[in-house]
């Protein structure tokens, strides 16, 4: 609970983060910054968690538990894909995401 | 008695068909000729031991002989319809196993010297057999269906023997021709088939011929078009009957199938073979007979009346003696199908039926004579044309003198065969049709002069230049016309009333003296016309031709049977129906499809970018979609 500010405020943000990640994501050529947009998206997502939670049912704890356990997931994610694109790049020389069009023939 | 042995008889020659066949590059031709000759002569010997078995051992029961028969269930389709595999021994099929086996086994050993240094040697013995088997199996038949296997198997090994000389485009035309001739025929007996399988309820021979049985006695419980339904049955299978016998419309394969060897026109397309049509009308007498007072027997002799006279018209004006054969052949059968055709059921009525037989069996024996003696020149000459033989009497002694004995048997000189059983056929027809017998008589009398046509053509006249001094055929072509020679002779004494007739009963047949003395008088008169016209090379035969003038011309085009079916195949069936129908096809079936396709094709064009591969066009679909959505829930979803 954040004096002064009602949750209407913060869902806004979180919408608008959400959208970012998502527009981040369809129009960003680079492999890195796509998955910084998929990051937005899930952070977004936390902050919808831990919000509604405090907000909606302030007694319950399952939000605050659920968001711990996406960021967890969200790492683990991330060095996975970090892992990948740093193979690419040795394999193509690049991490953009025209050049890895060849694995589709 | 145990006839379980018979089923050797076919099975050998099928035996030797698979071992020649499958094995004809491994084989020496000196082996599979005595392989072939020899799994012959043990059928052969069986045939004879089954006629003697079944005409002597039990003989008649209760003065009739009775149908033996072994039969095993194939297809069930109901209780009473189902199509068997057996065998049915009576008097006719006995009859023609004893042909068959004669005429294959002298044809075989006549082909070792025919066929000698041929390529393909051991191949055409492989087919002979294959012939042969088919044949037995189409005697034995018990039933419709049986028959029809077998009616088309030997439909496929003439097809294939007369296309033996594969590289000559004239031998592929004429098995074509064959082949396509006859299944067209066959159709018919095959729809008849199925009419008798469907109103009578069964195809076997035994119930459909019993003249006490329901398919006989019921005949006129279903009509169509003015006749019972049971009558367009067996005309159909006479059409089929008439399709392998070369009846009149359907004549036109035979003459053209003489472009196989020579044994194969004396086995096939004289003795055997050919007589399957006349076979069937016999094999199924009594239902021919009593169904609608025999309507369709009488349009068997008609036609059988029609095409004796018409083939014989041609025969006269022929120039390739295999081809004037084959014409006579065509009459010949024309006068077993009219003397079955006259022929009546009970005791000494069923003359016709009897005399059918016996011509059919001396005629198997003079004509496959002939044939055989005609390859002998052929073999001599190299020519089949009459123009480049004359004077070959001197050089080709034995066969002179069983070509001789052939022609008079054929022509009905007594004391040889065909004067006996051509004197039966007449009696026949004198006391049921005057119109037949009349037609028979002038037919008689065409048909000695026609022969002796060819017979004063070959053997006296002048001698032609040949390229080498023509010789006498080796003695394994000389063996077999000397044994065919000799049956042609006494084959006529057997006493064929006794053991074949329609109700099996057997009556004993006298000479009818005057009838004899006037088809005897026109055989000699028609001896003495060909002695006149072609004894010396003179003008006389071209004089009478010219004087016949158009009649001449038609004669010798055949009356333009081949033209007319050429027309209506090509002009009018090719050019006009199917033509458009292939239009119709190419534009219209094809051209839907086509467009469907097209269209197909070209959308998917149009829209294959959507299917970028990229995962961020694919998110930007998903992300619009579930945006579209959640509008539409918004604006739409109210309670």
């Amino acid at each position: 609970m954040i004096a002064g500010i009602s949750i209407y405020e913060i869902l806004t943000l979180t919408t608008l983060l959400f959208f970012i990640g998502v527009y981040g994501f369809i129009t960003r050529k680079n492999l890195i910054s796509i998955l910084i947009s998929v990051e937005l998206i899930m952070n977004a997502s936390v902050v919808n968690f831990v919000i509604i939670n405090k907000y909606l049912y302030p007694d319950a704890l399952q939000g605050v538990i659920f968001s711990i356990f996406i960021i967890a997931v969200a790492a683990a994610e991330t060095a996975l894909a970090i892992a990948i694109i740093i193979n690419l790049y040795r394999q193509i020389g690049s991490v953009e995401v025209d050049a890895t069009e060849t694995m589709k023939y | 008695m145990d006839i379980r042995y018979i089923y050797l008889i076919p099975f050998i020659p099928l035996a030797v068909f698979l071992l020649l066949g499958l094995n004809y590059k491994r084989i020496k031709p000196s082996v599979s000729g005595y392989i072939g000759v020899f799994g012959l002569l043990v059928s052969t010997v069986l045939s004879y031991y089954t006629a003697y078995q079944y005409f002597f051992v039990p003989g008649k029961v209760n003065g009739v002989y009775k149908p033996i028969i072994d039969r095993h269930v194939w297809m069930n389709f109901t209780d009473t319809l189902s199509i068997d595999m057996g065998l049915y021994i009576d008097a006719i099929s006995v009859m023609m196993l004893v042909v068959v086996s004669t005429i294959s086994l002298m044809v075989h050993i006549y082909s070792r010297g025919y066929m000698k240094g041929d390529g393909g040697y051991t191949k055409f013995f492989a087919f002979l057999s294959l012939f042969t088997f088919s044949m037995f199996g189409l005697v034995l038949s018990t039933n419709l269906f049986q028959i029809y296997i077998f009616w088309e198997l030997v439909g496929v090994s003439s097809f294939l023997l007369i296309g033996y000389y594969y590289t000559k485009p004239s031998a592929i035309a004429a098995a074509k021709k064959a082949f396509i001739v006859t299944r067209f025929a066959d159709l018919g007996f095959l729809i008849g088939i199925l009419i008798m399988g469907y109103y009578t309820g069964t195809f076997d021979f035994e119930t459909l011929n019993n003249p006490e049985g329901s398919s006989i006695l019921n005949w006129a419980s279903t009509s169509f078009m003015g006749l019972s339904v049971i009558t367009w049955g067996l005309l159909l299978i006479f059409v089929g009957g008439a399709g392998k016998s070369a009846m009149m419309p359907f004549h036109i394969w035979l003459p053209d199938a003489m472009e196989g060897p020579t044994p194969v026109s004396a086995l096939i397309h004289a003795a055997t073979m050919v007589v399957a049509g006349v076979y069937l009308v016999a094999r199924l007498f009594p239902m021919f007979y009593f169904v609608e007072e025999g309507f369709a027997l009488s349009i068997v002799a008609y036609v059988g009346g029609i095409s004796s006279l018409f083939a014989a018209v041609i025969a006269i004006t022929q120039t390739d003696i295999k081809r004037v054969l084959a014409f006579s052949t065509m009459s010949q059968l024309g006068y077993m199908m009219m003397a079955l055709g006259v022929s009546g059921y009970d005791g000494l009525e069923g003359v016709g039926y009897m005399a059918s037989m016996f011509h059919l069996f001396t005629h198997a024996m003079f004509k496959a004579l002939l044939f055989l003696g005609a390859g002998s020149v052929i073999h001599a000459v190299h020519s089949n044309y009459l123009k480049d033989m004359g004077g070959l009497r001197k050089n080709l002694p034995i066969t002179n003198i069983t070509f001789l004995i052939a022609a008079l048997a054929i022509a009905g000189i007594p004391p040889f065969a065909g004067f006996w059983s051509k004197d039966e056929i007449l009696v026949a027809a004198f006391e049921n049709n005057q119109l037949l017998y009349y037609i028979g008589v002038f037919v008689a009398g065409l048909t000695a002069f026609y022969m002796f046509r060819i017979y004063f053509g070959i053997f006296w006249g002048k001698e032609k230049q040949y390229d080498h001094p023509p010789h006498e055929s080796p003695a394994s072509m000389t063996v077999p016309l000397m044994i065919l020679g000799v049956l042609s002779v006494v084959v006529g004494f057997i006493p064929f009333s006794e053991f074949v007739t329609p109700d099996g009963k057997g009556f004993e047949a006298h000479l009818n003296y005057p009838l004899a003395a006037i088809a005897v008088t026109v055989g000699i008169i028609g001896i003495v016309l060909a002695w006149v016209f072609y004894k010396k090379e003179n003008n006389l035969a071209d004089t009478y031709a010219k004087r016949f003038g158009v009649f001449y011309k038609w004669a010798y085009h055949k009356f333009y049977f081949d033209e007319i079916y050429l027309f209506i195949t090509k002009k009018i069936l090719f050019n006009g129906v199917a033509a458009s129908v292939a239009l119709f096809d190419k534009k219209v079936v094809d051209g839907t499809m086509n467009q469907i396709g097209n269209k197909t094709v070209f959308t998917s064009e149009k829209i294959k970018g959507i299917q970028s591969g990229k995962l961020q066009d694919y998110a930007l679909a998903f992300v619009g979609g579930v945006v579209v959505l959640v509008m539409i829930f918004i604006y739409f979803w109210t309670e």
